[in-house]
């Protein structure tokens, strides 16, 4: 069958050819030209005569030309922006953060799917095959519009900003098309995946699919660098002289100062981000339902979920660490204009979002230790940390500097109050923010040992061990902070905060790898999923929607530190909104792009359900009755 | 249907007071620097002086840096002598630069900030050999030579020294890209206190402020007891509203567009208290 319908095709395509041919060849070849026979082939550009130097076309004449003398980054005026009546900046400050967030979430689900998928099949427990599964479908709506926020990101852009996106395309050039290529790659991996769970389940064929979900990951990661690499060149444009032209090859200007940093910042928070999203789709679920078995599967896909979002939150700040000193070695001016300039009010707001978001976590898993009757050992130190975490989340939001009147300084002595003034600088809030990091982790460490009681004979000598790190690396941190940090002059401060951050990693390492031995063939107490009160469920909610709020705002100041730069140092934005809005005013942009991404994720879990909904066929009219 | 609208009131009603905490914090703006000409034919030293010290402050970002210790990351050079600085600086051996004087220290400084790295202020680990500054006439900053002319006057101005750059000339105003949006060689820094807005604007010139003796104008040493503070103000902003009998219509209408608020609600208190 298959042969018979080959041998039909084959002559067919062939003949196609020959005919295709025999109409171009009479083309060429009574196209009679004027001059010498160099002179006749010279348009067509693919015919050298013996013994004759190659032919130079105009186009290769042009380009030599363009390689001696490259082009500068235009220079728009303010009358080269298109005016459509509504702010420019504003469009696109909606749908690239939109696209942004459905991006992350995107990327992230299939991340730790396929860890869970892992954990499935090393454990043999179907349970998180199923979760996995559940994950995928409930986030598969999201590639989509992911995809339709993308391509509407980009239209506005050549519309709203058609100079600098000319110039960005003259940068990245063909990198272009590699990123469109990619989807292709994407989404084969992404249909075979999802649509192949149950085909490809058990055996060999499991490894089959754990491999499509590990090229899918691969590929949208790529993806996710790749568009990476436009906003840091926009930030610490590199490969480009100091007009903006272009004098290295795609990867050196991929490859800024600034890149690796945010590929990593992103990549963790993405994961932080889907984990908590996905967490409020359990939590709903949860509350929504009055079936114990589902409200024990929601309630341990909520606790999964904010497991993965709060383990990926914890090295957050770190990898935040990082990219802000590249961006101080980069340029100190763009560092201080984050931290120290217009844009440094911002994170107080910054304090107040991770503040909810740890006190939300932290009260998620207080409330889960009533799943296990062993939690009753360790309840006693929730108030303390409570008690920690309010205190240090205070001190986090303490401002500095504040504008005021000359009878407000007057009245305050000073432009500083003389008590709480200097719990407004960076020394106490590193003290704060590391303490707060360490509490989480004591909570989260509590949780897991409150269904656990160690059989090894060291047990005492390992919890000895793990409270002496706990005291020493905070005593660390604090006097760290009031030593260096007030006594000392800026180099030092700036020095012990790495000193601090690396006690606060050495309790969350060595707690892991205590706990992992310790409780090595431990006894399991049981633990009651579905046993959680309602409340617990909106800290579930309460992450998600922290999280996104926390995205926005610091896109939006990553994106600000340019000042009035289009691509800082090479192109000068001189549209109407080269300007840094107030605060209250990019409040209000976050959260309408918050509240407009709520909705769509809840479109998103809407028609994940739809597709597992099936309507009872009506009773045929003048039935029975 | 419950569980939906309880749980999205909840989202919403923290997301309105994460919005809430932005409204809590101090508004401001950056602008972006305007390009502005400079009227070389009414720009005097003490303009030029001014001019620098916007500049140092406002569009050569300098003060994001060059702060008094402990927030400072660069020396404090606004709260310093620099040109006594400078005559040590040149005179220090580690100093391998070519200035001569104060003036051309502070140039070097802006053009090349690696040239000469004040001891503990390098970028880490390069043993004060290399600047965290960037260069000033390089972007972002991008400050003409004139606009770096009248940081150095400012700089030298400041302590009472000499000024010896010269005032710029005519093909130096062609590049001039000069101060920020309410910032101009012809509007220069506002007021700190009502004496100064007073000589700012030159009130002296046609009121006399210890006397009732008329001058171009009356003379102001009971004003305060004549009018109401909101008819001071009436009178700074629309003078010709209400003319004091006797007096010519002399007095500029344009002070409204010209006085910051704070230096018009500085010289209307100043002038209130005035009652003879």
């Amino acid at each position: 069958m298959m042969h018979s319908k080959f041998a039909k095709l084959f002559p067919m395509s062939l003949l196609l050819m020959l005919l295709f041919l025999g109409i171009t060849a009479p083309v060429q070849a009574t196209d009679p030209g004027t001059g010498s026979v160099a002179d006749r082939i010279a348009p067509v550009g693919q015919v050298q005569l013996t013994g004759e130097p190659p032919l130079e076309t105009e186009s290769e004449v042009a380009a030599v030309e363009e390689s001696v003398e490259p082009r500068a980054a235009p220079t728009p005026s303010r009358s080269d922006y298109p005016d459509i009546g509504v702010s420019s900046r504003a469009i696109v400050w909606v749908l690239a953060q939109l696209h942004l967030f459905f991006g992350a979430l995107v990327l992230a689900v299939p991340l730790f799917v396929l860890i869970i998928e892992l954990v499935g099949l090393f454990t043999g427990d179907e349970r998180y095959d199923d979760m996995a599964h559940e994950f995928m479908k409930i986030s598969l709506t999201g590639f989509s519009i992911t995809a339709i926020l993308g391509g509407s990101l980009a239209l506005v852009l050549f519309l709203l900003y058609p100079d600098f996106m000319a110039y960005m395309m003259r940068v990245f050039g063909a990198q272009w098309l590699v990123y469109a290529g990619l989807f292709f790659f994407e989404s084969f991996f992404l249909y075979t995946y999802y649509y192949g769970w149950n085909a490809f389940r058990y055996g060999n064929r499991k490894w089959v699919h754990l491999s499509l979900g590990l090229m899918l990951n691969a590929s949208g990661l790529t993806i996710m660098v790749l568009a990476n690499s436009w906003a840091t060149f926009m930030m610490a444009p590199s490969g480009v002289n100091e007009v903006g032209a272009v004098v290295g090859n795609i990867w050196e200007v991929m490859k800024g100062p600034l890149w690796n940093p945010i590929n990593l910042h992103r990549f963790i928070a993405n994961i932080a981000f889907g984990g908590a999203v996905v967490g409020a789709y359990a939590a709903f679920k949860f509350l929504s339902s009055s079936d114990p078995e589902k409200r024990a599967h929601y309630d341990w896909m909520g606790y999964t979920s904010n497991f993965i979002a709060i383990l990926a939150f914890l090295p957050l700040p770190f990898a935040g660490y990082w990219l802000m000193a590249e961006i101080y070695a980069y340029s100190q001016q763009m560092g201080i204009t984050a931290m120290g300039g217009i844009l440094a009010w911002l994170f107080i707001v910054q304090a107040v979002l991770i503040g909810t978001i740890l006190l939300a976590g932290n009260f998620y898993l207080w409330a889960g230790m009533s799943r296990t009757d062993g939690s009753e050992r360790y309840k006693w130190l929730v108030k303390f940390i409570a008690l920690v975490l309010v205190v240090t989340f205070l001190i986090w939001v303490t401002p500095h500097s504040l504008i005021l009147s000359a009878s407000e300084i007057s009245q305050l002595g000073g432009s500083h109050h003389h008590i709480l003034g200097p719990l407004g600088i960076m020394p106490a809030k590193n003290i704060a923010v590391n303490l707060m990091l360490i509490v989480t982790f004591l909570s989260f460490q509590l949780y897991r040992r409150s269904d656990k009681v160690a059989t090894v004979r060291w047990a005492p000598a390992g919890n000895a061990l793990m409270v002496a790190i706990y005291v020493v690396a905070i005593a660390n941190i604090i006097f760290l902070g009031v030593y260096y940090g007030y006594f000392t002059n800026t180099v030092y401060k700036v020095g012990s905060s790495v000193a601090q951050v690396a006690s606060t990693l050495v309790v969350i390492i060595s707690g892991i790898v205590i706990d992992t031995l310790m409780f090595r063939n431990a006894k399991i107490l049981p633990s009651h999923w579905g046993r959680i009160p309602d409340r617990a469920q909106y800290a579930l909610f309460a992450l998600p929607i922290a999280f996104t709020w926390l995205m926005g705002l610091m896109g939006y100041v990553r994106s600000s530190v340019k000042t009035h730069w289009h691509v800082y140092t090479v192109m000068k934005d001189n549209s109407p909104d080269n300007f840094i809005p107030t605060i209250a005013y990019a409040g209000n942009m976050i959260t309408i792009v918050t509240v407009l991404f709520l909705l769509c994720v809840l479109f998103m879990f809407w028609v994940a359900n739809l597709s597992g909904t099936r309507q009872v066929k009506p009773a045929a009219e003048g039935g029975a009755a | 249907m419950k569980v939906l609208f309880k749980t999205l009131g909840f989202s919403l009603g923290l997301t309105l007071v994460f919005t809430l905490v932005t409204y809590l914090l101090p508004q401001m703006k950056g602008e972006a620097p305007v390009e502005k000409q400079v009227d070389l034919g009414s720009l005097t030293m003490d303009d030029f002086v001014a001019l620098g010290e916007d500049l140092f402050n406002n569009k050569g970002t300098c003060t994001l840096c060059h702060k008094p210790p402990p927030l400072g990351r660069a020396p404090d050079i606004q709260g310093e002598n620099m040109v006594a600085l400078s005559a040590k600086r040149l005179a220090d051996e580690r100093y391998q630069g070519e200035a001569k004087d104060a003036a051309g220290y502070i140039m070097e400084s802006m053009l090349d900030p690696s040239r000469y790295v004040v001891a503990t202020w390098g970028k880490k680990g390069s043993n004060d050999s290399e600047s965290p500054m960037p260069v000033i006439d390089k972007a972002p900053i991008q400050l003409s030579s004139m606009e770096m002319d009248a940081i150095t006057a400012y700089l030298q101005a400041k302590d009472g020294n000499e000024v010896t750059v010269a005032l710029p000339t005519a093909e130096a105003a062609a590049e001039v890209s000069a101060a920020p949006a309410g910032g101009s060689a012809s509007a220069p820094a506002p007021a700190a206190t009502a004496d100064e807005a007073m000589a700012k604007y030159a009130c002296l010139s046609c009121h006399a402020m210890d006397s009732k003796d008329a001058l171009v104008g009356p003379g102001l040493v009971d004003v305060g007891g004549r009018l109401t503070p909101e008819e001071i103000r009436q009178s700074i902003l629309d003078p010709n509203a209400v003319m004091v009998e006797g007096f010519p219509p002399a007095m500029p209408a344009d002070f409204g567009t010209k006085m910051t608020v704070n230096e018009l609600q500085m010289i209307v208190s100043f002038l209130a208290e005035k009652k003879g």
